[in-house]
């Protein structure tokens, strides 16, 4: 335990994020099913949005929608992770239906999903 | 076989002529010496191997082939897969533990001291409602202060449509016994007149349409905006799509609809944004009112860009959903 830093159990909902991140790794690297990698990257795009939106928390602090015309820095929580995880949000979904669709090119083509044997079937035809 | 020898050749002279320095070759053609030419080199005839040995190396090859890619036997398969099981295990390990050693020094998470909550974001919370006039920071800056940036992901998201129609549209002058042809006719064949789902269709499409536009439009007001709207609406057609089949959507949304709804919006928000460079390249003002906070009609182009956004994002959904099940609108 001398490896942690002071601010282990404090920032726990980052070490969450982490885990979820080597989770995703683990998917990328060792599911051969095309649909369950393309998975692992959508769960690594979770974390990402976790530890964003962890990021910007500030305790007991309000959403950043002004109230009652209230427009002081110490109301709100930090604004710009929002911003950020949306973007992220949109280049996920489009990276996802990029992959799908090659995916369904991919299987019209080969007729299975096991990356191991569309790789080893190129290296028969000598690709 | 002997023409294509021949412009090889040709190109092979050609290209020793090239790398002569061009001095030499002016030098050449004041004397009056014409260049090389190409078709007085000898050739020589390729040498065909007897058509018995040929099969006999074609054999041997698919056979080596068979040997090397038996993955169950070959034995440097087996080791290099139980290799590749061990060290992925500890190199996902190795990557948690290294993260989660760097995050345990992070400052702590909620600490109004982070150096996340600088003078940038005390700038957004300070001078949002004024700049921008929505009551929303967060659509005030992605809309306003951020607006190019959010051009770029409706782009992006335009242009994933785009490849995805690329890689998936139904080739019609593809023969009937394609990979297509036949999925097409699967499609005919699914259950369409399904009362249950049609029944709770017709209740809740217009309830769902009508959350969507009211989450687009209050996208200055309250949380939510043109991302989420376009979400809720494209889920929509989704489920109407689903219940009722393409050629009922196609009344009104068609390939058509959607080229002309996508580039209309886009085409909107960037002539509304370039706009902004000519009345004041620095601070983007847009010279329009912002009326009164809190109003529905008020912060001036965010409504409009809301609009734009929202549109682009249900058709996208949409289409993503037509093109995966049909390759096309």
């Amino acid at each position: 335990m001398l490896l942690f830093g002071a601010n282990f159990i404090s920032n726990i909902g980052e070490e969450v994020a982490m885990v979820l991140f080597g989770i995703g790794f683990a998917n990328l690297l060792f599911q051969k099913n095309l649909i369950k990698k393309i998975i692992g990257l959508n769960i690594m795009d979770s974390s990402v949005y976790l530890f964003l939106a962890e990021k910007g928390y500030i305790e007991g602090r309000l959403a950043p929608i002004v109230v009652n015309g209230i427009q002081d820095v110490n109301t709100y929580i930090n604004p710009i992770p929002s911003g950020l995880v949306l973007t992220g949000i949109v280049v996920s979904v489009s990276v996802t239906a990029l992959m799908l669709s090659l995916t369904v090119r991919l299987y019209r083509r080969y007729h299975t999903l096991d990356l191991d044997e569309i790789s080893a079937r190129l290296k028969k035809e000598g690709l | 076989m002997e023409k294509i020898r021949e412009e090889k050749d040709m190109n092979e002279s050609r290209q020793e002529e090239n790398k002569k320095p061009t001095v030499y070759r002016i030098w050449r053609a004041l004397k009056g010496q014409s260049e090389e030419k190409a078709e007085e080199l000898t050739l020589e005839r390729e040498q065909i191997l007897d058509e018995k040995v040929l099969e006999k190396h074609r054999l041997d090859h698919e056979k080596m082939l068979e040997k090397t890619y038996d993955i169950e036997h070959n034995p440097i398969y087996g080791f290099f897969r139980r290799f590749y099981k061990v060290a992925g295990v500890l190199c996902c390990l190795a990557l948690i533990i290294i993260l989660l050693v760097q995050v345990s020094y992070l400052p702590p998470v909620g600490s109004s001291s982070n150096p996340g909550s600088n003078e940038v974001a005390a700038k957004y919370i300070e001078d949002g409602l004024q700049d921008t006039g929505a009551v929303n920071i967060v659509t005030g800056m992605i809309l306003d202060y951020r607006a190019f940036d959010t051009f770029g992901e409706s782009n992006v998201l335009f242009i994933a449509t785009c490849t995805v129609l690329i890689l998936l549209r139904n080739d019609k002058k593809k023969g009937k016994d394609s990979a297509e042809a036949e999925e097409r006719r699967d499609s005919y064949y699914e259950p369409k007149n399904d009362v249950i789902l049609q029944t709770i269709t017709k209740v809740l499409v217009p309830i769902i349409f009508i959350f969507g536009i009211y989450v687009i439009l209050n996208g200055h007001l309250s949380p939510g905006g043109g991302f989420s709207g376009g979400a809720i609406i494209g889920a929509g057609l989704i489920l109407y799509l689903n219940a009722f089949g393409f050629q009922k959507i196609e009344r009104f949304f068609t390939e058509k609809t959607y080229k002309w709804v996508s580039f209309g919006s886009l085409t909107f928000y960037c002539l509304a944004k370039s706009y902004s460079f000519y009345t004041g390249a620095h601070h983007l003002e847009s010279g329009i009112p912002l009326g009164k906070a809190g109003a529905i009609i008020s912060s001036g182009l965010i409504l409009p860009l809301n609009i734009c956004v929202g549109l682009v994002v249900a058709c996208t959904m949409y289409a993503f959903f037509a093109l995966f099940r049909k390759g096309g609108f």
